[in-house]
């Protein structure tokens, strides 16, 4: 991979907004403007809007079981039903994660494939490789992404498109025309809130951002409050969370494995499920203001039992919370942890995901 | 009152033997949203440049550091509830404890308030 940063379409509003930019996944990518907790605060009780054009686009058209697209991911394809999107994974032989990704439904032998942004070279090239047929493209360059959230997103979207939006259940999605050009809106998001992802090609995105932000109801957040916003319902972060060297089973996201289907890791996956992990997931409170982080031990009677892969103070909790990988035994909720951190240390209580639970998402 | 500053971005106002501390405004907007200030004990004895505290924000953590050399006399409580003080004043509200100066030489290791403007510029 190259080292020259890659800069998405609407960079430039970016530095009109004055915003922080800084790389993340290969991007440049605004991390706050106004600043992360009134971001995250104006995201959870009006609308938010994020550059999102990072994040990597693929298009299939083929059979989908001849090509042997069925048997890419954790779940099957075919039985997403037109219109709709399943989450989910790829894996690798060893049942690690490659990625998490969402597979939208458009036509009967069509899906787009949306991926992280720093996997999605590798993710081309390892789904390459075990499609036998049909026909393959990166159309990342092309596609812009723009995320609208929060619990006023509903009326803003239904003044921009119309009504026609109001309906779209959570995980369903529609095609129409934005700006004269070909978009999907889909009821999806990363924050636990009410919201929308919208795709639309990428010369129309600075539009489409001028458009929304000229509504006083929406205010744009950058990465930081995202990744507030994602830990505080608990979504996991590639990268942070889950990588290659972790397995869904690990990672507590066995619901969006099926394992009534064939695909790349699942012997190994079955063999894991058989044995038992030696490592889960566990999220946790901090008792305080301090902030476990990526990389914080986790102690437990004295002795390293795990580490921190994400941690944030949560303004909605108001106190740290946290999600890291720890022996099984110690995940049972209400098992006290320590965090600890050079010479900072903190009282930690294993608690049920998500944190924050009072979110718009389902609303 | 006199005003001066470390390369690590701590104040001291000197009043008699009395040295206010805080972080300055650079670094408090530096670090973003403040979430929890670590103040000291009243009574913990420091060297200069050792640590006296730490402070975080939704991006990173970092330890304070004592300007001068002497005895907690008084912290700034009302951070540990409200640390957003520190965004919204570092250089006043946002102060974090009162020092007992034990050497008033030691000054000559800090930044003058136009010093420390022209050691931001260099950063």
């Amino acid at each position: 991979m190259d080292d020259q940063l890659h800069a998405t379409p609407v960079r430039l509003k970016h530095r009109v907004l004055n915003a922080l930019m800084a790389p993340f996944g290969g991007w440049e990518m605004p991390i706050q403007y106004e600043g992360i907790i009134a971001e995250h605060s104006w995201c959870r009780s009006q609308a938010a809007l994020f550059d999102i054009c990072h994040m990597g686009e693929f298009l299939f058209q083929g059979d989908f079981a001849t090509s042997g697209l069925e048997d890419v991911f954790t779940f099957s394809v075919q039985t997403i039903p037109v219109g709709r999107s399943r989450y989910g994974f790829l894996l690798n032989e060893s049942g690690g994660i490659i990625d998490d990704l969402i597979v939208f439904r458009l036509a009967d032998d069509k899906v787009m494939i949306v991926v992280n942004a720093a996997t999605a070279p590798n993710d081309f090239t390892a789904i390459t490789e075990r499609l036998r047929g049909g026909l393959f493209t990166d159309i990342t360059a092309a596609t812009g992404k723009l995320d609208l959230q929060g619990p006023l997103s509903r009326s803003v979207m239904v003044e921009l498109v119309g009504e026609e939006v109001a309906t779209l259940p959570y995980f369903k999605f529609m095609t129409m025309n934005i700006l004269g050009a070909p978009a999907i809106v889909s009821r999806t998001g990363y924050t636990g809130e009410l919201g929308y992802e919208v795709l639309i090609p990428a010369e129309k995105v600075c539009e489409l951002w001028d458009l929304l932000l000229s509504d006083i109801r929406v205010k744009p957040a950058g990465l930081g409050a995202r990744d507030v916003l994602r830990l505080e319902v608990g979504y996991s972060l590639y990268g942070s969370d889950i990588d290659e060297a972790t397995t869904p089973l690990e990672a507590g996201l066995e619901n969006f494995v099926n394992f009534d289907k064939a695909f790349i890791g699942r012997d190994a996956l079955l063999r894991q499920k058989e044995q038992g992990v030696t490592r889960k997931k566990v999220a946790f409170k901090v008792s305080g203001r301090r902030s476990p982080r990526h990389h914080y031990d986790i102690c437990s009677a004295g002795e390293t039992v795990g580490n921190v892969t994400s941690g944030v103070f949560s303004p909605m909790l108001g106190s740290g919370i946290g999600i890291g990988f720890v022996t099984p035994e110690l995940t049972a909720v209400g098992t006290p942890l320590t965090i600890t951190h050079e010479r900072v240390s903190m009282e930690a209580t294993v608690c049920e995901l998500p944190f924050f639970k009072d979110g718009s998402v389902r609303s | 009152m006199s005003m001066y500053f470390t390369k690590e971005h701590e104040w001291v106002k000197v009043a008699g033997n009395i040295g206010t501390v805080g972080i300055s405004d650079h670094a408090a907007h530096e670090l973003g949203d403040i979430t929890f200030v670590e103040l000291p004990k009243i009574g913990t004895v420091v060297k200069q440049f050792a640590i006296l505290g730490s402070i975080e924000s939704v991006k990173a953590a970092s330890d304070i550091f004592a300007p001068l050399s002497g005895k907690v006399v008084k912290v700034n409580d009302a951070l540990e509830l409200a640390p957003e003080a520190v965004n919204e004043s570092a250089e006043d509200a946002g102060w974090m404890a009162e020092i007992e100066i034990a050497d008033g030489s030691e000054l000559k290791d800090l930044m003058t308030q136009a010093q420390y403007d022209d050691y931001l510029k260099t950063l």
